[in-house]
């Protein structure tokens, strides 16, 4: 037996070690990967960022460079803080504490000690920079918006968060991403790829060279120039009529869907979210829970349209064959029904659509409504087949276009009051407000662009973008085929005389401008808060939607004006010096702008707030400002 | 003598083949550890692997000399070997050249040569010479005490040039003598001295005392012969003075970082955070190692191209450390291939002793294979984490001329004795 023991320690000894060597190479040894192979250092290389520009080629959106100061704290050596804390204008506190949680994150990993330097900091730093060990200065590319306009359009990048980074394996921590605007909807093509370099490290972390003499590195592609649909002369021209006010505006061409302006009031400068002051500013911004001016209004907001609403029912009457353009109804200073009235103001009456629509008759619009529901057998069916008519123009739903952001609106059905009041609880009378666009209905200031654009189109749209050209690139089908409504295109001709007529003898007679046919519709809607619980009725929203020309129309917008009373008083204004900019490129009306300019709100929005009751609609006055002349010249395209 | 024609056809290639393949791949995992930069130059003698490919081609003649000298004057000349060889270790303390603190080397010209790599081939012999010697009984008590002084001396002078690892493979000869016969005791008590040290340095020694006692007791009454009652009291006596002899030794006698290498491996540290730090500090070499083999995968990534490797993330990687550099870029298959090599060769070489028919061959063969065993075990046990660090290097392997002749000496000794075996009688 002796001669066996070597014999089986040496089988044993084998054994284990075949077990170990299968326990740390094939139970637990890692994926292989070079991107999780702590011994190859990956260097990325970022590509430029893609410039934005607007329609007409002029530059909106370019980089700019920018400076932090790294740090590696195992590389630190004692050095003279206090000259490097004046160099970097910091106080010895914050270097401190600056230089503990840069420790405490990873004392071999480089973190950032001094973001976003000015270039005369940098110059100064630069040259001191090598005696100070373990620091170093990393170059940066950041945005720069050429002009102050459209921060809602444009948006903006920010470093990405660990969500976006488990979910998508390219951004790596402290990679930039757009996080709202254009910047997000075009990430992919605006960021183009980042170059990596694998080089092999060694024990001591030191660079010995590339991985596989750079087999496996890449170049990074640069990231590709697009141009929206934006008129930045546009934008520029609205943002500034909507100063001191609130509310959103859309601007679409109707022949393309392509956006031509999209203005949330209030808005901010966004080159203030670029840089150092980004975070302090981005607070403020987003703690301003009063005028909100990160919230897009013109994409968000969800109003109730008020009277432009109106031409939609006079369209599904006329498609329904409940009503022809002669069928005229009388208006009492109101509708009663029931021991209810709906109030109106005092005009012509019998009247028939034209005149309905020019003058905005409450009991006019009434009476189609009823006509459209009650010629089914039950409201709930009737109903169904106005909601079928409605939403084709793009209510009541998010519109698809290729901005992130949005809101669904409301456009009731059937089932919708079934819910509300029971099944078959209800009858047409109690969604008599919808006939008026008020009630359950509400929509955003796109939606109702759009809905004016089909309008314009006479029966179709085409989805509402953003994108005009991505590098020459066609853009996608979805935004280049029509989206047809419910109504015939005959049936639109007397509905847009009759907004032609608002504009040329009804409510918004006041707007004219020479030599150009616009259609329009003028809208008043009432609204609410909740103060300390209790609702309270808040000065009725001004709105006005609009085409022009009447012929093969370029623009079709619509203006919300929150508490601007009615329709023609400030939407109006705004709406019709839009487009007088858009198709003439000069203002005639130099007293109606300088008077939008010169009107407040703010004293209205500030009211809800005060604590002190207040009064509304007629018995509000207006507050004056100095108006204010921004020069938006620079916005004019390059002449070739 | 009479001499076969076919002499040279005698050798037992198995054996050689296996060798040759042993020291061509660990060339190749040589070259991977030790090359720096873009370009190789195979030949380059400032390189490691340039070196290591001159000490192959010079081994090539050492095998020639040894194969070509007469299979008995390796018995004749055992003693005169042996003692050329002690006279080498105690020339170290007047000419020797500290390297890494230990003291063993000589420096002539640009190369440096370690006596106590060929010691050992030396003490295999004088060892397999005195006890196949006639007058020489290993069951009697006086020749064991001789025998163990041939081995002891040697493993003494190793360990006063500060190399303990090299001594612990003096540890091999039990293998051989308890072959030929070493009373069982010595076994008892060599797993008993492992099993006490252990227990007492984990659980402290009353623990392993109360232990030893009713194990030896148990024994005592179940066996039927009852012997006198003094004897399992004096093996208890023994077993408590053991464990708090190991315990004392532990305590005064190892050095800092001898004893960290044990606590670590017998976690016999609790906190945490002291645990964190040693393992930084002192198994960084271990835990890169370990590394450097779990990312090798099953299939390895392949020559020159382990990351880890190229990295030189593993300090002495292409001496101690080279098998990480096989678990890297040759994977498990590589490896354990490697292995099984290593364990065939050690069969192989202990399948021909017991063919032997002089005790002295067969001895001679033994002490080949436990030598090969214990550098094999303490090796790849410590680059995988099983064993404390112990800094020998793996035979045919490991980068060095001096470790690679030793066991070329070693192993080839043993392939001429062998052919020999026909001729004797």
């Amino acid at each position: 037996m002796r001669q066996f023991l070597l014999f089986f320690t040496i089988i044993t000894v084998g054994i284990i070690f075949i077990s170990r060597l299968f326990y740390l190479q094939v139970y637990s040894s890692p994926a292989n990967n070079l991107y999780d192979d702590n011994a190859i250092r990956k260097v990325y290389d970022y590509p430029k960022r893609g410039f934005v520009y607007d329609r007409n080629g002029t530059l909106l959106v370019s980089n700019q460079s920018s400076y932090d100061v790294m740090v590696i704290p195992r590389e630190v050596k004692a050095l003279d803080t206090l000259e490097f804390c004046n160099l970097l204008k910091i106080d010895k506190e914050k270097f401190k504490k600056t230089y503990n949680k840069a420790y405490h994150y990873s004392p071999r990993l480089p973190s950032v000690f001094v973001s976003h330097l000015s270039k005369e900091d940098y110059a100064v730093l630069q040259e001191k920079m090598r005696k100070y060990e373990g620091f170093y200065i990393q170059k940066r590319s950041l945005r720069h918006y050429e002009a102050s306009i459209g921060a809602n359009v444009l948006g903006d990048i920010g470093e990405v968060n660990n969500a976006i980074i488990n979910k998508n394996p390219y951004y790596k921590m402290g990679d930039l991403i757009g996080k709202q605007g254009v910047e997000l909807s075009y990430e992919d093509e605006l960021r183009g790829k980042k170059g990596i370099k694998f080089i092999q490290k060694n024990r001591f972390n030191k660079n010995i060279g590339p991985y596989k003499e750079g087999k496996f590195d890449t170049l990074p592609e640069p990231g590709k120039d697009i141009k929206i649909t934006i008129d930045a002369q546009l934008q520029a021209y609205g943002e500034q009529l909507m100063l001191h006010k609130h509310g959103g505006i859309i601007a679409i061409e109707p022949s393309t869907g392509e956006i031509l302006a999209m203005i949330s009031a209030p808005t901010y400068d966004p080159n203030s979210l670029v840089g150092r002051k980004r975070s302090q500013n981005f607070t403020k911004l987003y703690n301003d829970s009063i005028s909100k001016p990160t919230y897009d209004r013109s994409l968000l907001a969800q109003y109730p349209p008020g009277s432009p609403f109106k031409v939609l029912n006079a369209l599904i009457g006329l498609q329904e064959g409940v009503v022809t353009t002669e069928d005229k109804f009388t208006c009492n200073h109101g509708y009663s029904y029931g021991n209810r009235k709906m109030g109106c103001h005092g005009h012509v009456s019998p009247l028939a659509m034209n005149v309905g629509i020019y003058e905005s008759c409450n009991a006019y619009f009434a009476n189609v409504y009823r006509r459209i529901i009650e010629k089914y057998d039950t409201p709930y069916e009737g109903m169904n087949v106005w909601n079928k008519h409605v939403t084709s123009f793009g209510l009541g739903d998010y519109l698809g276009y290729d901005l992130k952001i949005g809101s669904p609106g409301r456009i009731p059905s059937g089932d919708f009051y079934d819910k509300w009041y029971g099944k078959n609880r209800w009858r047409t009378t109690f969604t008599l407000s919808n006939a008026i666009g008020q009630g359950e209905i509400e929509a955003t200031p796109i939606q109702l662009a759009n809905m004016v654009a089909a309008i314009a189109n006479r029966g179709y749209f085409y989805t509402p973008h953003i994108i005009k050209t991505i590098e020459g690139q066609e853009i996608d089908a979805h935004y280049t085929t029509p989206r047809h409504t419910t109504i015939d295109k005959e049936n639109f001709e007397p509905v847009v005389q009759g907004m032609y007529d608002v504009y040329n003898k009804g409510t918004a007679v006041s707007l004219q401008v020479k030599g150009l046919e616009i259609c329009g519709k003028t809208g008043t809607a009432e609204n609410f808060t909740k103060i300390d619980g209790v609702k309270t009725q808040l000065t009725d929203h001004s709105i006005f939607v609009a085409f022009a020309p009447k012929d093969n129309p370029k623009i079709a917008i619509a203006v919300f004006v929150e508490n601007g009373y009615w329709g023609s008083r400030f939407a109006g204004r705004i709406a019709t010096l839009m487009i007088e900019k858009y198709i003439n490129g000069t203002i005639s009306r130099t007293d109606l702008e300088k008077w939008i300019l010169s009107h407040s709100l703010e004293h209205e929005y500030e009211k809800p707030y005060s604590g002190e009751p207040f009064k509304i609609n007629r018995g509000t006055t207006l507050e004056l400002v100095e108006p204010t002349v921004i020069n938006h010249d620079h916005l004019l395209p390059a002449k070739s | 003598m009479i001499r076969e024609t076919n002499r040279h056809f005698s050798f037992d290639w198995i054996t050689i083949i296996i060798f040759m393949l042993l020291v061509g791949f660990g060339w190749l995992n040589i070259i991977s550890s030790s090359h720096v930069g873009e370009t190789l130059d195979y030949f380059d003698f400032s390189q490691p692997y340039g070196k290591q490919l001159m000490f192959i081609g010079l081994t090539i003649g050492l095998i020639i000399i040894i194969l070509a000298i007469e299979a008995k004057f390796y018995e004749r000349f055992a003693s005169v070997i042996y003692i050329i060889s002690m006279l080498s270790l105690v020339g170290l303390f007047i000419f020797g050249k500290n390297v890494n603190g230990a003291t063993s080397w000589y420096g002539i010209g640009g190369m440096t040569i370690q006596p106590s790599e060929f010691a050992k081939a030396a003490t295999a012999l004088a060892v397999a010479k005195y006890v196949s010697d006639l007058q020489t009984d290993i069951r009697k008590f006086q020749d064991q005490i001789k025998t163990f002084i041939i081995i002891l001396i040697p493993a003494f002078l190793i360990l006063l040039q500060n190399d303990a690892g090299s001594t612990i493979v003096y540890g091999a000869f039990f293998f051989v003598l308890y072959r030929e016969g070493l009373p069982q005791i010595y076994l008892t008590l060599a797993v008993s001295v492992v099993f006490i040290s252990i227990l007492s340095l984990k659980f402290g020694p009353v623990i392993t005392s109360i232990l030893a006692a009713l194990i030896v007791f148990t024994q005592y009454f179940l066996n039927k012969k009852k012997p006198i009652i003094v004897q399992p009291i004096i093996i208890t006596i023994i077993a408590i003075a053991m464990s708090i002899g190991v315990q004392f030794f532990y305590s005064n006698v190892l050095q800092a970082h001898q004893k960290d290498r044990i606590s670590l491996w017998l976690r016999l540290e609790k906190d945490p955070t002291k645990i964190a730090e040693m393992r930084r500090d002192i198994l960084y070499n271990l835990y890169e190692s370990e590394k450097a083999i779990s990312s090798g995968g099953i299939k390895g990534r392949g020559f020159m191209e382990g990351t880890r490797t190229t990295g030189k993330f593993v300090p002495e990687q292409h001496t101690d450390y080279i098998f990480s550099t096989v678990g890297e870029e040759w994977g498990f298959i590589g490896s354990a291939f490697v292995i099984i090599f290593f364990i065939l060769l050690m069969l192989r070489v202990l399948h021909l002793a017991e063919l032997q028919k002089s005790q002295f061959s067969r001895m001679y063969g033994y002490a080949v294979a436990s030598i090969m065993f214990l550098h094999f075990m303490i090796n790849i046990g410590m680059v995988m984490g099983l064993i404390p660090t112990i800094g020998i290097p793996l035979p045919f392997f490991s980068y060095g001329g001096s470790g690679l002749w030793g066991f070329t000496i070693l192993l080839f000794i043993f392939i001429k004795l062998d052919s020999n075996r026909i001729n004797e009688w």
